[in-house]
């Protein structure tokens, strides 16, 4: 084997191939050197999730830090408190695992195992860089939603088995929320999959000569409001609720079972950026960069994997963004925001794409007409959305005013004397004096 | 044997085994808990099988709603399922028997039609042959379903079913209004 | 040729399906006895997808027909446990044998 040949073909992110052709060059069974190829993989995109994920509390606790004038963690690791999480880590492995009593041992201890087995399951279709994808299958966007469905499972275990009424409580209202949230997830990505004509991720990577936010703002906002909600992140964090529910599912839950829970959140929110990324921003691809060649080093793989990180994160910053902005909202808002807007919205978008998009084809149309269209489009369908929403609006305001001109004097009828205090209530008093 | 069918055998021992349980297991939570891992289990043979697109959709639906729905039954029904009552009906023996009978004839059938003499003749029974069709089954999957000579009027019916399977659900679970 | 033959399936099948016919005739909890008939249903599609694999693997009449079996388990394993719940207000019980109001 030739160093500088690996150093090479490694930063060409070839490396595997170039070991295979070593190995079956020296009389290995091809079969054997590609199984042994694959684990290494495995083993280190596996790593790489888990291990990133140490970076990843510490890049949220420090952004919401200074997003509300805090200084955030600052003691360990030097002036940026870079070691925190690894102190912190350290200390959850350290402490005692504990099964309640009186809990479900098998249910109790699959969940968080489980939890974290399908958020590093969703891993094996993301693309990199060119050529650097776990395994591009032809049902990839199909594959992702399979997986992260399972996951619900996994509530289900933790919320039933921990014997516990707030935990079987959280997990009640987390299955509600990730099962009623996927509908529009599935539904937005029917978008880009339909611009694609593919499910395998290689193939939406290599439409996207236009991103698909372009092509599919709505989708795109769509997809990211239902991300939201399916990794439980504020506004949509009523999975825990610290102020309502203790907990949630994972109350019963700590040490490294606790953290478990803590890691595929985290490594899920990963996923729905790198998604996001891949689905909507195009993957790696930036001007071409995946083509730039140094000496006989393919070094554009490696800026294209760097572009791919770059734009995940950006992604990641604008979950925190938002983490740090906007209040958790009701679980019965949840449910109607998802049901009665974002579903049908959904379903109107996607008919929408499925007619133009055919239209378009139909009369050779393509590129950057082709988007121009959809972007149109898409504008025309968010202007009446919002029009549709301001009238609504507006006839509750009339309603609520109504009632509340109407209220008082109804008010006098009923006892013959009026509080000032009364007036912000008329609505319902005007109610309860017609009942 | 080859690794094929090693996996073939461990994936369906798997299965068979977490049947049984889901089967003959008190405990009805634990008993669904097997039932997602023999669904788990099909998933894998679908796989062997080139149906991957399958696979995932067992996934989805087996698992991610199927399972959640019985455990839901499950969580909501279960005050009276309590451990000291029989789980078992009395005319168990003869549904053992009469299943052990089943399988019997099902075992008789399959070596006689597709097993032995017959599996000689044509090797295709012998291994899945190589064939174009499978990578892109899929799509042609899609296309027949909305195909006027294909599967058009099935998939219509299929999704009136499910319509009609929604509309149900909600009002049979409804609980009844007070006033 | 060291592939897995067909008739390995069937057999698995087979056997999928015999344990779910016996928890239909054996449970008493209504629950149970559905449970009972996804396994008899996905013994059932095994069959279609092996059968399509083997004999006709370039046209999806097994697949179309595994689709619909699909869908068909969703709206049973629906409407099913709606009618059990409805039946535990109504009855307080999911036993199998005590739904017998028909009787009268």
């Amino acid at each position: 084997m030739d160093p500088i040949k690996l150093l090479e073909s490694t930063l060409s992110l070839a490396p595997f191939e170039y070991l295979r052709e070593v190995w079956v060059a020296a009389g290995m069974n091809p079969a054997l050197a590609k199984v042994i190829t694959d684990v290494i993989g495995v083993v280190i995109l596996a790593s790489f999730c888990l291990l990133i994920v140490l970076f990843l509390i510490w890049l949220e606790r420090k952004v919401l830090a200074r997003m509300q004038d805090r200084i955030g963690p600052n003691r360990v690791g030097g002036k940026f408190g870079l070691l925190q999480t690894l102190a912190d880590a350290l200390k959850l492995v350290s402490k005692e695992a504990i099964t309640p009593a009186g809990a479900d041992k098998i249910a109790f201890n699959l969940a968080p195992i489980l939890m974290v087995m399908t958020a590093l399951l969703m891993w094996a279709v993301i693309p990199f860089a060119p050529g650097v994808i776990g395994s591009d299958l032809n049902i990839g966007l199909f594959y992702i939603l399979a997986v992260s469905s399972a996951s619900v499972v996994c509530l289900l275990l933790a919320g039933w088995g921990s014997n516990n009424k707030y935990a079987l409580l959280g997990a009640f209202r987390a299955v509600a929320q990730m099962v009623s949230y996927e509908v529009p997830m599935v539904l937005s990505l029917l978008v880009p999959l339909i611009l694609a004509r593919s499910m395998q991720m290689g193939e939406i990577i290599a439409a996207q000569t236009i991103p698909f936010l372009i092509l599919a703002p709505i989708s795109a906002l769509i997809f990211f409001i239902s991300a939201l909600a399916e990794t439980g992140r504020t506004p949509f964090d009523l999975l825990e609720a610290e102020s309502e529910i203790i907990a949630g599912f994972h109350i019963e839950y700590g040490g490294m079972k606790w953290s478990m829970f803590m890691l595929a959140e985290f490594v899920g929110t990963l996923f729905m950026s790198a998604l996001f990324t891949t689905v909507y921003l195009g993957g790696w691809r930036f001007f071409g960069v995946e083509n730039v060649v140094l000496g006989n080093i393919q070094i554009g793989n490696l800026l294209a994997m760097l572009v791919f990180f770059l734009k995940t994160f950006a992604v990641f910053m604008v979950f925190i963004w938002i983490r740090g902005t906007l209040p958790r909202v009701r679980i019965d808002q949840l449910l109607d925001f998802n049901w009665k807007f974002l579903v049908p919205l959904t379903i109107v978008l996607t008919m929408m794409v499925v007619i133009l998009d055919k239209v378009l084809e139909l009369n050779g149309i393509a590129g950057w007409n082709r988007a121009i269209v959809h972007l149109i489009s898409n504008v025309v369908l968010a202007f009446i959305t919002l029009e549709l929403l301001r009238r609504r609006g507006r006839q509750i305001r009339e309603e609520m005013e109504g009632s509340r001109q109407a209220g008082p004097d109804d008010h006098h009828d009923a006892d013959g004397h009026g509080h000032e205090a009364d007036h912000g209530h008329g609505h319902e008093l005007a109610h309860a004096a017609g009942d | 044997m080859t690794a094929q069918q090693i996996i073939f055998i461990v994936i369906s021992a798997a299965t068979i085994v977490s049947a049984l349980i889901v089967v003959t297991n008190r405990n009805l939570f634990h008993a669904a808990l097997a039932l997602m891992a023999s669904f788990l289990g099909v998933a894998g043979l679908y796989v062997l099988l080139d149906a991957g697109f399958f696979a995932a959709a067992q996934l989805l639906i087996y698992i991610g709603a199927i399972s959640i729905l019985v455990i839901f039954a499950i969580m909501l029904t279960r005050r009276l399922m309590s451990a000291s009552e029989p789980s078992f009906n009395s005319q168990w023996v003869m549904g053992l028997v009469a299943s052990v009978l089943v399988f019997g004839l099902f075992l008789y059938v399959i070596i006689q039609a597709w097993g032995g003499a017959v599996a000689q003749t044509f090797p295709v029974l012998q291994a899945p042959m190589e064939a174009p069709g499978i990578a892109d089954s899929i799509r042609a999957l899609g296309a027949a379903l909305v195909d006027p000579n294909g599967y058009v009027l099935p998939f219509e019916v299929a999704s009136v079913l499910l319509l009609g399977a929604l509309i149900g659900a909600i009002v049979v679970a409804q609980p009844e209004k007070k006033s | 040729m060291s592939g897995i033959p067909l008739t390995w399936y069937l057999i698995v099948a087979a056997a999928l399906f015999a344990i779910g016919l016996y928890g239909v005739l054996a449970r008493r909890n209504a629950v149970a006895i559905l449970m009972a008939v996804e396994l008899m249903l996905n013994a059932v599609n095994i069959n279609l997808i092996a059968f399509w694999r083997y004999l006709t693997p370039d046209r999806p009449i097994g697949l179309a027909w595994a689709l619909f079996v699909f869908t068909v388990a969703a709206a049973e394993a629906a409407v099913g446990l709606a009618l059990v719940i409805s039946i535990y207000r109504q009855r307080d019980s999911v036993i199998a044998e005590e739904m017998d109001i028909l009787k009268y």
